[in-house]
């Protein structure tokens, strides 16, 4: 039985984990040929932040070199490079923080595993708690505290509740 | 002079605080009753003398003083008069000496207010009250003094200090550099204030458990006492995050009100265990369980509510190194470890006298619903606390800088608000103590049919996306429940009364507030998650750059550029003002104005949207470029955001909802002035 508990465990524990950290990245269609559309760049650009703001999404971002970027953006696509070459060029050139979320690897699975691992932990000391709670009184419940409430006027239900508050 | 006014009435609060902690101490211990008068005393002098810092640094601020380095860092000659008041709160060092006053203005409205009937809970409130003014207090005349001034050594060496340092002159600058202009705005001029209220109120609940857990009341007195100051801390804390999320949606251009960003967090971060704290504390007050619980939500709000001011203004957590360069962060880190560790080991101290009065007799019932609602709430603020701090400890430990930003905290936090909606459904019909999966099931089938409804009408008008059909069926299972819930009992009462359905509805409501001010909360609830509903999975975005008369398409939209007008201003901005026409399925519906403000001064352009805004939908409009007229080229991002305006129609909902749980009872009033009164009937009759 407590075999079974741990497996079951662990499979949630997986699953919570794959649904934190699937790479969260959506690839833009990339213009391979014409001109590219300001919908075209801001589509990369809404998934990277400004490499020298803090915490500004590049698409949205009104400076100066901001605005290069999405033209260096609209250069490449032009070029025939796609979205994920794109970004790579960003990260190779300014570092992991232009991602909006880090990349699934090394010290960042932390950021994916810790949640999960401690809401879990949460629910498992929750679920054990109630249970702990409910289980002593069950004798109990039936000599001390009120009867069941099968009386179906709902009025007077209502009228006990407000008066104990 | 008059920052040396400021300067000297800080001081002197400073002594007065430490005097007044050390009466209240010692007063306490030893029964001495005239000590814990003279600490409350103390207590009641810090306000006045905060006042006169306070009036004394907006003197300063109006009258343009720029040799103070703050006055100059947030104000300049040709801001208008409201503004270089609120610049009060532009900056750091004047936000703390705001927050600080507000908090002696909390603390001695409760020592006046309860002094008669808790008196041995009070001398440890002051003592609390104080501890957090003396920190503050301690940082504001230390490290962020905002009465500094600049001085002159030799030719160009610039010091920032309060007194002159040997050979100096005063520096005296012509004009300051002015508000950021981003902070000009009326949302922005009252949501700071707001959420610092709202954090200082929060301070007093804590102040109380913390009483409870000193002298051993532990019974829920603390919590029956101070319910209201909780309610009127989350009200305040409230209206900032709405006020916040309006501000951000007027001011910041990028077309959304919640960008998940460090200092949002941390404004949100109290709100979630204070909003976990008021469901809980309902349990102790029904049934005397979960006292261990309590205790520790209210402490972790304290501490959260302290990081959060330490975050909202520092922006401290962007790097390490300004971490830790800053003598403030390793102060905030230092005090807030020291209140969690003596808090809790004051908890740990009373945990065999905190035991459960009653045993949980069902996993339906609604204390364990209540329970899991509390699950979910940390489960957020776990997911919260973990994304701000991750960026720092992944630059400390490995130095490389990340970014944590929507996408994490949508995928995480999604799944959980979800789950509450659906606790906020079933929990009101669940009752105390017993509750099966009959007895729910059975108050809850009709309220989850007409639920159904949502969905369907949504497949209707052509939803088709399974988690925007399960949000609209969670937002309209919340909505019939309560509406169902309420109706109920006010059918019930018209009939047994025979009064009209209005009255038994006022009545109702009149006799439990915080029940039926929480349901409307719920409502409020509700109208929000449609909002939020149509702007994360509704929303469509589109760019182009335009000629004059040219034309762009968006869903049923298109708007056409008709003229642009670039002029300045007296308060020193350039604006370029374009006048664009919006049609609707080919129909013509209006015009909007989208703006970019560049202000000299500061050198910082602001993008302000034109937004034709209906209750069905915002056409939200931002001018992102344009070129010189002779070209007459312009580039125009635009928004579609379907049912934004919910969320602001459902924020109002919800404060409303909050000052009817909060509004004060006629039963408030003390035992004799009710007793007075019943005699007076009486006498009359």
């Amino acid at each position: 039985m407590k075999h079974r508990s741990r497996i079951f465990i662990i499979i949630v524990l997986i699953g919570l984990v794959q649904f934190f950290a699937l790479p969260m990245i959506t690839l833009a269609q990339s213009g391979s040929s014409g001109t590219i559309t300001d919908d075209q760049v801001n589509a990369i650009a809404k998934e990277l932040y400004c490499p020298v703001c803090e915490n500004v999404p590049l698409d949205v971002c009104g400076t100066q070199a901001c605005e290069q970027w999405r033209e260096l953006i609209r250069q490449k696509l032009a070029e025939g490079w796609s979205a994920a070459q794109i970004k790579q060029y960003f990260v190779d050139q300014y570092g992991d923080r232009v991602l909006a979320t880090p990349p699934v690897r090394g010290f960042n699975w932390l950021i994916y595993v810790l949640p999960p691992l401690m809401i879990l932990a949460g629910g498992i000391i929750l679920y054990r708690a109630l249970k702990n709670w409910k289980t002593p009184v069950a004798v109990e419940t039936n000599a001390v505290e009120t009867p069941p409430p099968n009386k179906e006027d709902y009025l007077t239900r209502i009228e006990e509740e407000l008066k104990k508050r | 002079m008059v920052a040396n006014i400021g300067y000297g009435a800080l001081c002197i609060t400073l002594v007065i605080a430490v005097y007044g902690i050390v009466a209240a101490v010692y007063g306490s211990r030893r029964k001495l009753p005239y000590w814990v008068d003279s600490a409350r005393n103390a207590m009641l002098l810090t306000f006045p003398l905060l006042t006169l810092s306070v009036i004394s640094l907006v003197v300063l601020l109006v009258n343009g003083n720029f040799e103070v380095d703050y006055v100059a860092s947030v104000t300049s000659k040709s801001m208008p008069l409201y503004l270089k008041i609120t610049a009060l709160w532009g900056g750091q060092a004047g936000s703390l000496l705001f927050w600080t006053w507000a908090m002696s203005a909390f603390a001695s409205a409760v020592t006046l207010r309860n002094w008669d009937r808790d008196r041995e809970f009070l001398p440890w409130v002051i003592v609390v009250s104080l501890v957090t003014i003396t920190f503050f207090l301690g940082l504001i005349i230390f490290v962020e003094n905002p009465f500094a001034r600049l001085w002159i050594l030799g030719e160009t060496v610039i010091l920032k200090s309060m007194f002159p340092p040997v050979g100096s002159v005063l520096f005296l600058q012509p004009d300051g550099r002015g508000l950021n202009p981003l902070l000009r705005h009326p949302g922005m001029i009252i949501h700071p204030p707001m959420l610092y209220l709202g954090f200082v109120a929060f301070v007093i609940p804590y102040a109380f458990a913390i009483a409870a857990l000193i002298t051993g009341r532990t019974d829920d007195r603390w919590i029956r006492i101070t319910r209201r100051w909780t309610l009127v801390a989350w009200l305040f804390l409230s209206l900032g995050l709405l006020l916040g999320g309006r501000w951000a949606y007027d001011v910041l251009g990028w077309g959304g009100y919640w960008g998940w960003d460090p200092v949002e967090i941390s404004a949100l971060m109290p709100w979630l265990t204070g909003t976990a704290f008021l469901h809980s504390v309902m349990i102790q007050e029904k049934r005397g369980m979960l006292k261990h619980w309590n205790m520790l939500l209210i402490i972790l709000t304290y501490d959260l509510v302290i990081f959060g001011t330490f975050l909202t203004r520092s922006g401290i957590l962007s790097s390490v190194h300004a971490f830790a360069q800053s003598a403030i962060g390793p102060l905030f880190f230092g005090f807030i470890g020291l209140t969690f560790v003596v808090s809790l080991s004051l908890l740990l101290h009373r945990w065999n006298e905190l035991k459960s009065e009653a045993h949980m007799t069902s996993l339906l019932s609604r204390e364990a619903l209540f329970l899991l609602n509390n699950f979910l709430f940390l489960g957020i603020l776990v997911v919260c606390f973990w994304g701000v701090i991750f960026p720092l400890l992944s630059e400390l430990i490995t130095g490389q800088k990340v970014t944590v930003g929507p996408p994490f905290y949508q995928r995480a936090t999604a799944p959980l608000f979800a789950g509450l909606l659906f606790l906020m459904g079933i929990a009101p019909l669940a009752a105390w103590r017993h509750s099966t999966v009959q007895t729910l099931g059975k108050a809850l089938w009709k309220p989850a049919i007409v639920s159904l409804l949502g969905p369907l009408l949504a497949a209707i008008f052509g939803v088709h996306d399974w988690a925007a059909l399960l949000g609209f069926w969670l937002v309209a299972f919340v909505a019939s429940v309560t509406i169902y819930e309420y109706g109920r009992a006010v059918i019930a009462r018209a009939h047994s009364r025979s009064e009209p359905i209005w009255r038994a509805f006022w009545e109702l409501a009149g006799r439990n507030r915080r029940r039926y001010g929480g349901y409307i909360i719920h409502l409020g609830v509700v109208l929000m998650g449609l909002g939020i509903i149509g702007m994360e999975m509704f929303q469509t975005e589109t760019q182009g750059t335009i000629g004059q008369g040219q034309e762009i398409k968006l869903d049923q939209y298109t708007i056409r550029y008709d003229s642009i007008a670039i002029f300045d201003t007296s308060d020193g901005r350039n604006v370029a003002r374009a006048v664009v026409s919006i049609y609707k399925d080919g129909q013509y519906v209006g015009e909007v104005h989208p703006r970019r403000d560049y202000y000299y001064e500061s050198q910082q352009p602001m993008t302000i949207p034109g937004v034709r805004s209906t209750m069905e939908d915002d056409l939200y409009v931002l001018l992102v470029d344009w070129k010189p007229v002779s070209s007459s080229m312009a580039t125009f991002k635009i928004y579609h955001n379907p049912l934004v305006n919910w969320l602001w129609l459902g924020g109002l909902v919800f404060i409303f909802g909050t000052l009817v749980a909060a509004w004060p009872d006629r039963e408030g009033q003390p035992e004799r002035v009710k007793k007075k009164k019943e005699n007076l009937v009486r006498s009359n009759a």
